[in-house]
């Protein structure tokens, strides 16, 4: 994968959660490069600080030490426009009640934000780029719907929709899947693989390990370290999965696709 | 998207508060033939003009104050309960209040003009620095939970103080009291101006920080995502919270529920982004303490109930019922 080009080149990163006496040290020292116009799947047991380094990479959380380069370029030096319009990032979990009064729409035009200049509103081409992302995951013909009467995995779908509409090169997902169902769960796929082949690049976490194995590449994460990344068919990827979820899963290979069972 | 039904809001706000604005003309103690003869009788025009005009404006602009800091303040927290009072500008107005009373040995209803106007200005400044001593005891704007802490701590202290001096000097009870109730019975030409100027500063602030308000609805690291300067969009936001309230309590006193009412009857009509919501609830804090105060006057004229006595009560059965229809 060294030929490819680095989306995210990260040198001893550390990262703390917390202030003062609750500080909590969270990322320790990691040092990776992520691929651009490739599909990486962050995974780990829970707590590995997987959400943390992805809001890292997103240039949402202080650095105590270490940095981020997105496109050769140090995260710091990023104008936070400019950085918004290269990378964008879902959070997990989908949105709390605050957002229940404002309509599919105004969500998904919330991604057109770095587009847009102070005070000036949202233009034909931001209009546009809403409906684009809309059409893609779906949600188009609830555009008047207010969020708050969507179901979980409805929601989930406008808020990927707010996410495409930045039209970001880097697109970073933190547990996307949570509350879409099987086929929803193929069409976010489905999305992925044509993000990809436009050249653009996805790093997700996952907790499906089935599903994170359909990635490009993997970074296995342990209490704050890597212990492995690479592409996810490798062998060794698969003992690093063994290693930090105590031997306890199985993968098999069904179909030509990697069945992860717990055991 | 909700634009049209916002429009509609908006021209029905502003008429009803123009009908209303023509009722409180109408309503005193000398009853509506005031309006009548004031063109004839110098009396009846210095009472239109000088007292119920000016009042009635008074009591649109406080009321918009306001509402518009409570949906500011809804917007900033993130919590459709969020008071405009949460960071403290109610409690250091009336410490500042308490204070200028027990030095000045006065009572508001001995109006001489410069003392009023000193109270209000003490008012203003209380308010206004207990906003910023919540600021510095949460160690900034970043974090929410942090601030509304400070909020309770400094609402807490400051209250204990001033029912310290009220007790400490007995003469300033009844006047205090007046100060806590509310009322717009003070307000003149001048007030007015002062509420409208910074009314307009408030609501163009506001206007401006909407989409802020907007993204945070998904999330501080999602808004910071979008590369949204949060940190001075919640300076300013703080700034309108503490302007508007401490203009409105400065010179109408603790008008309680008008701030967090306002925006929760907006949303029951329209949902709609925050660039609408600011202007629209602004008008409707305008109507709500404009229609509390005409019936304030007019219940039973020619005796006065305290306005805020009358929007605490109004006030407190709505939220029982938005709880009651929320949680059925």
């Amino acid at each position: 994968m060294n030929q490819t080009a680095a989306a995210f080149e990260v040198k001893g990163l550390s990262v703390s959660l917390g202030t003062g006496r609750f500080a909590r040290p969270v990322l320790h020292q990691l040092d990776t490069r992520i691929a651009a116009g490739r599909w990486t799947c962050l995974v780990g047991p829970n707590g590995a600080g997987k959400s943390t380094f992805l809001r890292a990479l997103a240039g949402l959380v202080p650095t105590q030490q270490g940095h981020v380069k997105v496109n050769g370029k140090l995260l710091h030096d990023y104008a936070h426009r400019e950085r918004a319009k290269a990378v964008a990032w879902l959070s997990q979990g989908g949105a709390d009640q605050a957002a229940d009064d404002l309509s599919t729409y105004d969500i998904v035009m919330l991604g057109r934000f770095p587009h847009l200049p102070w005070l000036s509103p949202p233009g034909p081409a931001d209009h546009a780029a809403v409906q684009q992302a809309m059409e893609q995951t779906r949600v188009w013909e609830w555009r008047n719907r207010l969020l708050g009467s969507l179901s979980g995995g409805e929601r989930q779908r406008v808020l990927l929709a707010r996410l495409l509409a930045v039209q970001a090169d880097i697109v970073l997902m933190d547990e996307p899947l949570a509350n879409l169902d099987p086929p929803h769960q193929a069409d976010w796929i489905a999305l992925v693989r044509s993000l990809v082949a436009q050249g653009r690049t996805v790093v997700s976490v996952l907790h499906e390990i089935s599903l994170a194995l359909l990635a490009d590449d993997l970074l296995v994460m342990q209490a704050g370290q890597l212990q492995y990344s690479g592409p996810s068919h490798e062998p060794a990827a698969h003992h690093a999965l063994q290693t930090v979820f105590d031997h306890r899963l199985s993968i098999h290979q069904v179909n030509n696709r990697w069945l992860v069972l717990p055991t | 998207m909700n634009t049209r039904a916002s429009l509609w809001l908006g021209v029905l706000l502003l008429a009803l508060s123009l009908l209303l604005c023509a009722i409180g003309l109408g309503v005193g103690s000398t009853g509506l033939e005031s309006v009548w003869r004031m063109w004839g009788d110098p009396v009846a025009s210095q009472i239109v003009m000088d007292i119920r005009a000016p009042r009635t404006l008074g009591a649109w602009a406080a009321g918009a104050l306001l509402g518009l800091a409570g949906a500011v303040a809804q917007g900033l927290f993130r919590n459709p309960l969020a008071d405009p009072f949460l960071l403290g500008s109610a409690s250091g107005a009336s410490l500042a209040v308490a204070v200028s009373l027990a030095v000045l040995g006065v009572s508001p209803f001995a109006e001489a003009w410069v003392v009023r106007l000193g109270l209000t200005g003490a008012a203003f400044v209380g308010a206004v620095g207990a906003v910023l001593l919540t600021l510095t005891l949460a160690k900034g704007v970043q974090h929410t939970l942090r601030l509304l802490l400070a909020g309770v701590v400094v609402g807490m202290v400051l209250g204990a103080l001033t029912s310290l001096i009220t007790i400490a000097v007995p003469q300033t009870l009844q006047a205090m009291q007046a100060f806590i109730l509310g009322s717009t019975g003070f307000v003149g030409w001048q007030s007015l101006g002062i509420m409208l100027l910074s009314g307009v500063l408030c609501l163009g602030v506001a206007w401006a920080f909407s989409r802020t308000l907007d993204a945070l609805t998904l999330g501080e690291h999602t808004a910071q995502s979008l590369g949204l300067p949060l940190r001075p969009a919640r300076m300013a936001l703080i700034a309108v919270v503490a302007l508007a309230t401490g203009t409105a309590v400065a010179h109408t006193g603790l008008i309680a529920f008008v701030g967090l009412a306002a925006p929760h009857l907006v949303r029951a009509a329209v949902r709609t982004t925050y660039a609408q919501l600011v202007v629209l609830a602004s008008l409707m804090g305008g109507v709500l303490l404009l229609a509390a105060d005409i019936l304030a006057r007019g219940l039973i004229a020619p005796q006065e109930i305290p306005v805020g006595v009358l929007t605490a009560t109004l006030g407190g059965g709505y939220l029982l019922w938005l709880m009651h229809r929320r949680a059925g």
